[in-house]
């Protein structure tokens, strides 16, 4: 491993993947309004929520806005990273040019989970951060620096968890060849991030904790915000996201044993 | 001899579309898996007895959500994916000189779609029972026939909506982003999420003049026996459809004129 390497490698991919998402200038923007609108409008259903109950799950209405916040980051990496590069996953596999991937001398899972880049979800990332610094304003949080650094570390186990079920899926492809509706499932089990954990039922928070944890990726993090969470909690956060990692990357290896190059 | 034409044609369309569908079916059944949403949305309904402000009894609201999870996957349009696509790889070039509008062959795609979607859902609504049996009920023959005429409206206004935007494929090169925006107030207004009764009063002044709630709120409770304007939402239904239905002509008139086939 040659970290500086691949620094050079990313900062290649970064130019040329901006340079050609650059072309759809007035995408971005369509992107930037549909991000506005998908927060207003998940900001109006929490407020019908809220309208006939004044706490839903043990969180009051501005502490359940913490949680849209970090929706909203997650839910941007999810379209700047993850989602531009599954589709090219998919790609590769399904033409054959994943071969030309395995012959680079680079690591395979590098390549094809860094390659593009969809500068439209910055914006919905910086939408998230802006919900987040109003929310901190209006909960009164007081900031220290022992409460950024668990902060970020939560949230980044939010996002090694939140990568490593889309790659897990990608990896599916290998078998599969078409994995799009996959995803379609995955996204929709994502949606329920949007929302306290205690707001569900027994059954079902038990479902997204054990089986897909979508419970540690928002609410354990807004948690950490309001100074609620335990220290178990945080502890169990990372041991879950670094199993997730370590298990993606086992499976991305052993998946790559029955890669068989489509016709070409 | 015209009208024995006409019939072959849409039988041979039909038998295509569906024999290709049901090479899918892994995928279709992943794609109505997709579509439980309205279930953990009626979770969080009735496990925060949210219901209770807006008097519709647990059992009301579970039927509610369990048909605008019916109506949503029988009115599930992707015109534009299809057609942004075949237009980006040049197929649409060959659609063109075919005597038969292309649009024809996504209509019969979308309905042969959904019959193989049939038996899934079905298979969801039984699950769905065994964790709810309180909620069971059969609904009589003249509201499932008028559910589904709907429903199938429900369904032509959506396509017809995407089919003006795809048309626009003509002119940019990827429409499927205004799909996108557009499919945030479909979510939120359409009742998918929450029912319309929910919805504050200054929503509720304007939104039964757009097309949204007659998209799944109406179909769904006409489905489930809800309170529901039944001629109104007819009307509403019918009249969009006849409003949308000339300006797609248009669109696709306008369109075909600026069509310049790419890559074939």
């Amino acid at each position: 491993m040659n970290l500086r390497k691949y620094l050079k490698v990313y900062k290649k991919f970064l130019h040329t993947s901006l340079a050609s998402e650059l072309e759809y200038k007035t995408n971005i923007l369509i992107d930037l309004i549909t991000a506005i609108l998908s927060l207003t409008g998940s900001i109006f259903l929490l407020s019908i929520f809220f309208k006939n109950n004044g706490i839903i799950g043990g969180w009051e209405f501005e502490q359940a806005l913490i949680i849209q916040g970090i929706y909203t980051i997650l839910n941007g990496i999810t379209n700047t990273w993850f989602n531009p590069n599954l589709t090219e996953i998919v790609k590769h596999i399904r033409e054959g040019t994943l071969d030309f991937v395995l012959l680079k001398p680079i690591d395979s899972q590098f390549f094809i989970s860094l390659k593009k880049i969809n500068p439209s979800g910055f914006l919905e990332i910086m939408l998230g951060f802006f919900l987040l610094i109003y929310c901190i304003r209006i909960n009164q949080i007081n900031l220290n620096l022992s409460f950024l650094t668990l902060c970020l570390i939560t949230i980044i186990c939010s996002i090694s968890i939140l990568y490593s079920l889309w790659f897990f899926i990608s990896t599916t492809t290998i078998w599969f060849v078409k994995t799009w509706n996959a995803t379609e499932v995955l996204r929709s089990f994502l949606y329920i991030g949007r929302f306290p954990l205690n707001s569900f039922s027994f059954s079902l928070r038990i479902f997204f904790s054990v089986i897909i944890p979508i419970a540690f990726i928002t609410t354990i993090p807004s948690e950490v915000f309001l100074g609620l969470s335990q220290i178990w909690k945080i502890l169990l956060e990372i041991i879950v996201a670094m199993l997730f990692l370590f298990s993606s990357r086992k499976f991305w290896l052993y998946a790559l044993k029955f890669y068989s190059s489509a016709s070409s | 001899m015209i009208s024995n034409s006409i019939k072959s044609k849409i039988y041979t369309l039909f038998k295509v579309q569906y024999s290709n569908m049901l090479e899918y079916r892994v995928e279709i059944a992943l794609w109505a898996i997709s579509g439980i949403i309205p279930f953990f949305m009626l979770n969080i309904w009735t496990n925060n007895n949210l219901n209770e402000s807006i008097n519709i009894s647990d059992v009301m609201l579970s039927r509610y959500f369990l048909c605008a999870f019916f109506v949503r996957q029988f009115s599930v349009v992707w015109v534009v994916f299809s057609f942004e696509e075949d237009s980006l790889m040049g197929k649409v070039a060959p659609y063109l000189i075919q005597p038969l509008n292309p649009f024809f062959r996504y209509f019969a795609q979308h309905l042969a779609e959904q019959i193989t979607r049939f038996p899934f859902a079905i298979i969801i609504a039984i699950f769905f029972f065994i964790f709810n049996p309180e909620s069971l009920w059969i609904p009589n023959l003249g509201i499932l026939f008028l559910s589904t005429i709907s429903t199938f409206l429900s369904f032509l206004i959506q396509f017809l909506i995407q089919s003006i935007i795809a048309c626009l494929c003509f002119w940019t090169e990827k429409a499927s982003s205004i799909e996108r925006l557009l499919f945030i107030p479909t979510l939120f207004l359409s009742g998918l999420l929450a029912p319309v009764v929910s919805f504050p009063e200054y929503v509720k002044s304007w939104i039964y003049l757009t097309p949204f709630p007659y998209l799944i709120d109406f179909p769904a409770n006409l489905l489930s026996s809800n309170a529901t304007n039944v001629i109104g939402g007819f009307s509403m239904q019918i009249l969009w459809i006849l409003l949308l239905f000339p300006i797609f002509k248009k669109t696709w008139s306008a369109g075909i004129k600026k069509y310049s086939a790419m890559g074939s």
